[in-house]
């Protein structure tokens, strides 16, 4: 009785193991794969490239991983599966090469810019200077101790001359996307986000923006490179040099991204080109 | 005891996490006792329905709780409309409103330990104080209280170590000011974000070490027999 039961119990059991391992490759498992970590100020830019780029290869399967600049950095340091790394500051890549994690040359591919954006005002015909109207009660920025668009919306108050005057209305996001909760649950009555996110439907649907000048702030460099784990991986290499195409430079400029001149060649820029101070 | 190691905001950030920890705690005690008290005892239907709902912020992540708090904070928000009925200040980015925050959040720590210690308490001691002709107040006072001490016990730790240790709830509505909403945690969050390890590493050792001496000296005393 007890036997019987357990052999029916093994048969099963091997019977749910053969499924999993031999039933999943029935799916169809694309040829290639990567995994690309990606700067959350680019979710919808990289939506479209990679929706773009599955499309004329077939066999590619490309998952984005969306998140903090700096804790992607950390991640690939302690060796997480990224083949690609799309770094909100060039500053991280820059590290990780420097210390040995990539396997291709640190190239930008983007220059951020900041606005002020409000759900409940017009942003649009706002100026820094605005922000001292006593009216306004909490003004949202991301977290300047480690966020890059948080330490370029700081140089930019400075830089305006109204830090003091503002300071003690600020409130501190954690990344680009919660300072945009912020202001968009009306709590900040405005805020200093991303113009890639301000751009996106769901936020541009609201309020308007209002373009902070780039000369008042360091420029927020962007920068990608091929991780170490992925230096024998062609898709890897293939999907990076993609970023240079005309698609992909399209869909970035699209969601408010500046754009470096294009490579004249692979490889034409170097490490210590991109990096340099 | 001087901690020279910890800076000045590392000491700012412990002591506003005391002092949230224990206004939550001491409001809870007061607010989760009539709910465990009812949970406990009442034949209603409705009891499966509101238990539920007192668990509910063991399910929902502290980051999807903190996101619609900070929509009920809000102008529009159910929060938001009150705040401004009353004439009192939007509760977002400010002290009250983290403690309204966390009282949600820990909810269920006070009322479930409470709750099963009522429940244990059976019919007969408050019968008896009953025939004594003892008024419900004091019967809660001098016959309650004293036989659920234990039950208070660990919910009043269990509440206070969870409001220590929160962190998604306090990010998503704090604001991260300073002597306001940046907690402990938070602040380690921080240089763990910056990549100043050295400093997180202090204030997680400082945080974990008193965490734990309290914990023992909660759950040691307990194993000796410790009248509680």
């Amino acid at each position: 009785m007890i036997n019987g039961q357990r052999r029916r119990a093994w048969r099963w059991l091997r019977g749910a193991l053969a499924v999993v391992a031999f039933g999943s490759p029935a799916l169809a498992l694309p040829a290639e794969r990567i995994t690309v970590a990606a700067a959350a100020d680019l979710k919808f830019a990289m939506d479209e490239i990679v929706s773009a780029y599955v499309r004329t290869h077939s066999d590619a399967s490309v998952d984005v991983v969306y998140g903090s600049s700096g804790k992607f950095a950390t991640q690939i340091r302690q060796g997480a599966p990224y083949d690609l790394y799309f770094s909100a500051d060039i500053a991280y890549p820059c590290a990780l090469a420097d210390a040995g994690f990539a396997a291709s040359p640190v190239k930008p591919y983007a220059l951020g810019r900041i606005v002020l954006w409000s759900a409940g005002m017009d942003a649009s015909t706002m100026t820094l200077h605005s922000l001292v109207d006593p009216r306004i009660r909490r003004i949202a920025i991301a977290n300047p101790t480690h966020a890059p668009y948080g330490k370029r919306a700081e140089e930019a108050l400075r830089a305006a001359g109204i830090w003091t005057r503002v300071q003690h209305k600020l409130v501190y996001g954690d990344n680009i996307a919660h300072t945009a909760q912020f202001v968009q649950s009306g709590n900040a009555q405005i805020g200093i986000i991303a113009l890639s996110l301000a751009l996106n439907p769901q936020l541009a649907a609201h309020g308007g923006y209002g373009l902070i000048p780039a000369a008042l702030h360091e420029p927020l460099q962007q920068g990608y490179m091929v991780t170490a784990r992925a230096a024998d991986n062609p898709l890897a290499r293939a999907f990076a040099d993609y970023i240079d195409s005309a698609p992909a430079r399209a869909a970035l400029a699209r969601y408010g991204f500046v754009l470096p001149r294009p490579a004249t060649g692979p490889g034409q820029r170097s490490t210590s080109a991109a990096c340099a101070p | 005891m001087t901690v020279p190691m910890l800076s000045a905001s590392d000491l700012q950030a412990i002591g506003l996490t005391l002092r949230l920890a224990t206004t939550v705690t001491l409001i809870l005690l007061v607010v989760g006792t009539p709910i465990a008290w009812w949970l406990a005892r009442t034949p209603s239907r409705w009891r499966g329905v509101c238990s539920a709902l007192v668990a509910l912020p063991l399910v929902l992540p502290p980051s999807v709780l903190g996101f619609y708090l900070l929509l009920a904070m809000g102008p529009d928000g159910p929060l938001g409309r009150l705040t401004a009925v009353l004439e009192l200040a939007p509760l977002a980015f400010t002290f009250p409103g983290l403690v309204v925050a966390s009282v949600l959040y820990s909810l269920p720590f006070m009322v479930q330990p409470l709750q099963s210690a009522f429940a244990s308490l059976g019919e007969r001691p408050l019968e008896m104080a009953a025939t004594l002709r003892a008024s419900p107040l004091d019967r809660f006072f001098t016959v309650v209280l004293p036989l659920t001490r234990s039950g208070y016990l660990t919910a009043g730790i269990l509440t206070f170590a969870h409001t220590v240790g929160e962190f998604g709830v306090v990010l998503m509505i704090g604001g991260n000011l300073p002597g306001v909403s940046r907690v402990a945690s938070v602040q380690i969050y921080d240089y763990v974000e910056a990549l100043d390890y050295s400093q997180a590493h202090r204030l997680a050792a400082v945080l974990l070490l008193f965490s734990f001496v309290v914990l023992l000296a909660v759950y040691g005393g307990r194993r000796r027999g410790h009248p509680w």
